[in-house]
């Protein structure tokens, strides 16, 4: 196999914010969704964020779009809670605004010329000094006898091409003002974003893009001095050949009479054509695989902790995000 | 399949008053390798074509013969590589279009203030819109050009497919210089009518505005609006230009997407906002798909595998029972997939594009997704 997965590490466990990336495509969303779920396992609560303004939890969920707002979306085995968030970047600097400015009734006439659109676009790293912040805000919120609301923050984040820009709120921040509160509420995330408190966790399929990609965020990541988490493989398929048949048959060669046979011991009459069909899957089941062991070779590189998630045949529901929830915390996965 | 129209492709490349096909397609679904054995195709077919990508795998941008970003389009040059038509292919290099773009519009001294200012730098290269916008602005240039009677277009990676659409816009509204000179001077520029308008909570805002992103940053921006003015209205005319393009008769949209919920739900998106915008549809590609290529049931084949397993007397054909058991469960929710798109809009024509076991990366494997984008 060439690596097995290590697991959930005892510091990975002691992250408050984990934030999510990958390769789009590879299933960042429901990735999220399943740690959160699994965090919150035996009582816990945490809070799933959603950033890139998809509504993917909402329709993960199979609810109605989520408001600018906290809300229980999902019960955790052991009486735990997840909540969610969808961050919107306009309704995030208006609510910044209103602390430091009365705007009034503006707000909206602003909202509706596109002013704050514009006043995020033209300042590219405003936009995402906003969603950090807003992020942070949730990780260190305390309650009256101060103890963290959220035992830990799920963050769907931007995906791996845009990940460490947008974690990188020193270098926006230098583009921005160099004075004021924004300045001073940045310093806070910058501070949060390299602590031991954040992991950088990776999801990937066993393709050559998806771990080309999460091996170069990985460098990335570790370059602009934040911390990778675990890399999560998702969408793991079983291996079905015995593994020496693996490379002749992803070479072509597989015995189609001991196929025949073997089906007519089963009693199974079948077809000639359906035969070469099941032949032909098999090669191709066989290349596969062999680019998958190439994959987790590539992987192995990488020197992170790593939990599998198995394929999910007939798509995913409410009730698949538990079963891949539960495979996380047979990996390890907990809170702190 | 039941309910589903069936889109015939080479009817698309071989018809001579088709001139740009554009596929678009939310990000990973395999775009460019689509645009780029669309364009093949059609070059062995005997068309001369130009494919232009925007952000190519390594790979298959060296199958192509494109080494680095040039701008402009080479011919693609590969031993054996003899179509009857001709195929060209580059890569949008964003930056330099831009730079290419103030060159040409403005006089020379405005064209280097612009270029130097910091903020036009930032909105060249990291504007959320740029890509989109100047993707149509080569499209534009190249249609001007006349040198190809078929241009395909690759559509930039962004989440969503509709970005292609509306990014210009956003582009637009972000160069108009009415927002910054709102921003950077309202009582100045707005007077008494705008005052009037909008009240003093935008005068606030203004405020905020220029705290929050500094000064200094507005003060480029001004600048730059002011530089950029002059070239506006010729900006906006190109873009306008290209747009119609997009909508004339001789254009086709080419949705491409994976059997997968996020993917096809952005198809459908992107279908309704064709219609909204009167603008030629053909049909949607589903790429990667995993037919079944034997008429077994999952429960029978794996009912089967059972049996042989309890013996162990035939290892290989129990595990060739088993892979076709999970192929089958993969197709039939591909299957469950479409049929929400094609119960949704039942007129777009779909063509199957099954998976190959491997990236592609080489000329031969765009020839075979050729193959198959055509049902052969």
């Amino acid at each position: 196999m060439g690596y097995s997965p290590i697991g959930w590490t005892e510091q990975v466990s002691r992250a408050r914010l984990h934030v999510v990336t990958g390769k789009g495509g590879t299933g960042k969303t429901t990735v999220a969704a399943a740690l959160a779920l699994a965090l919150a396992t035996g009582g816990r609560r945490v809070l799933l964020v959603e950033v890139e303004g998809r509504q993917g939890i909402a329709q993960l969920f199979d609810t109605a779009p989520l408001p600018y707002e906290e809300r229980r979306i999902a019960s955790a085995p052991g009486g735990g809670e997840v909540r969610a968030l969808h961050v919107d970047a306009e309704a995030a600097l208006l609510e910044y605004f209103a602390m430091f400015y009365n705007l009034g009734i503006a707000g909206r006439t602003l909202r509706r010329m596109g002013a704050i659109e514009f006043a995020t676009t033209i300042a590219p790293g405003l936009r995402d000094v906003l969603l950090t912040g807003k992020v942070k805000e949730t990780v260190g919120r305390t309650d009256e006898r101060g103890r963290h609301v959220y035992d830990a923050v799920v963050l769907d984040a931007p995906p791996t091409g845009r990940i460490v820009k947008f974690l990188d709120v020193t270098k926006a921040m230098a583009e921005l003002a160099k004075v004021g509160p924004i300045k001073d509420q940045s310093e806070g995330v910058v501070r949060l974003l390299h602590s031991q408190d954040t992991a950088v966790h990776l999801v990937t399929l066993l393709e050559e893009m998806p771990v080309r990609e999460t091996v170069e965020a990985v460098a990335e990541i570790t370059a602009a001095d934040l911390r990778p988490g675990a890399v999560i493989v998702n969408r793991v398929r079983p291996p079905r050949l015995p593994a020496r048949s693996v490379t002749p048959a992803a070479g072509g060669r597989v015995d189609a009479s001991r196929v025949r046979n073997g089906l007519a011991t089963a009693g199974l009459d079948l077809a000639p054509e359906d035969v070469e069909g099941l032949v032909e899957e098999t090669v191709e089941h066989a290349i596969r695989v062999l680019a998958e062991q190439r994959a987790r070779e590539q992987l192995t590189e990488i020197d992170l902790p790593a939990v599998e998630l198995a394929d999910v045949h007939h798509g995913i529901d409410t009730a698949a995000l538990y079963e891949l929830a539960e495979a996380l915390v047979d990996q390890g996965v907990r809170g702190r | 399949m039941t309910g589903e129209r069936e889109l015939d492709m080479d009817q698309l490349l071989d018809n001579l008053d088709m001139r740009v096909i554009v596929c678009c397609g939310s990000g990973g679904v395999g775009k460019t390798t689509t645009a780029a054995a669309l364009a093949l195709r059609a070059a062995e077919r005997g068309r001369k074509t130009v494919v232009l990508t925007i952000d190519p795998a390594r790979r298959l941008a060296q199958a192509l013969g494109l080494r680095e970003l040039g701008n402009t389009p080479t011919e693609v040059e590969v031993d054996g590589f003899e179509p009857a038509g001709q195929l060209s292919a580059m890569m949008l290099d964003m930056r330099r279009t831009f730079d290419d773009m103030v060159l040409a519009h403005a006089g020379e001294k405005r064209a280097q203030e612009v270029l130097a200012n910091p903020f036009y730098k930032t909105i060249s290269t990291s504007f959320s819109g740029t890509q989109e916008y100047m993707a149509m602005e080569k499209l534009g240039q190249l249609a001007a050009e006349g040198r190809w009677d078929l241009i395909v277009v690759d559509t930039p990676p962004s989440r969503s497919a509709l970005d292609f659409l509306d990014a210009p816009q956003r582009m637009s509204s972000a160069l108009d210089g009415r927002m910054i000179r709102l921003l950077s001077g309202p009582a100045r520029t707005g007077g008494w009518g705008l005052r009037k308008v909008v009240g003093a909570g935008i005068m606030m805002f203004a405020k905020a505005v220029s705290t929050v992103v500094g000064g200094q940053l507005l003060a480029d921006a001004s600048a730059f609006v002011q530089a950029f003015d002059s070239m506006f209205g010729g900006f906006k005319q190109r873009a306008r230009k290209t747009y119609e393009l997009l909508r004339g008769e001789g254009t086709a949209f080419v949705v491409v997407a994976a059997p997968e919920p996020d993917a096809l739900r952005e198809a459908s998106y992107f279908v309704e906002r064709l219609a909204a915008e009167q603008m030629p549809l053909s049909g949607l590609v589903i790429n990667r798909t995993h037919p079944v290529l034997a008429g077994l049931s999952a429960s029978t084949a794996t009912a089967a595998a059972d049996n042989l397993d309890r013996t162990g007397d035939a290892p290989l054909a129990s595990a060739v029972l088993r892979l076709h058991a999970d192929r089958v469960a993969v197709c039939e929710r591909e299957r469950r997939l479409l049929a929400r798109f094609t119960k949704a809009h039942p007129s777009v024509p779909v063509v199957h594009v099954p998976a190959m076991p491997q990236d592609v990366h080489d000329l031969e494997g765009l020839r075979t997704i050729g193959e198959r984008l055509t049902g052969h």
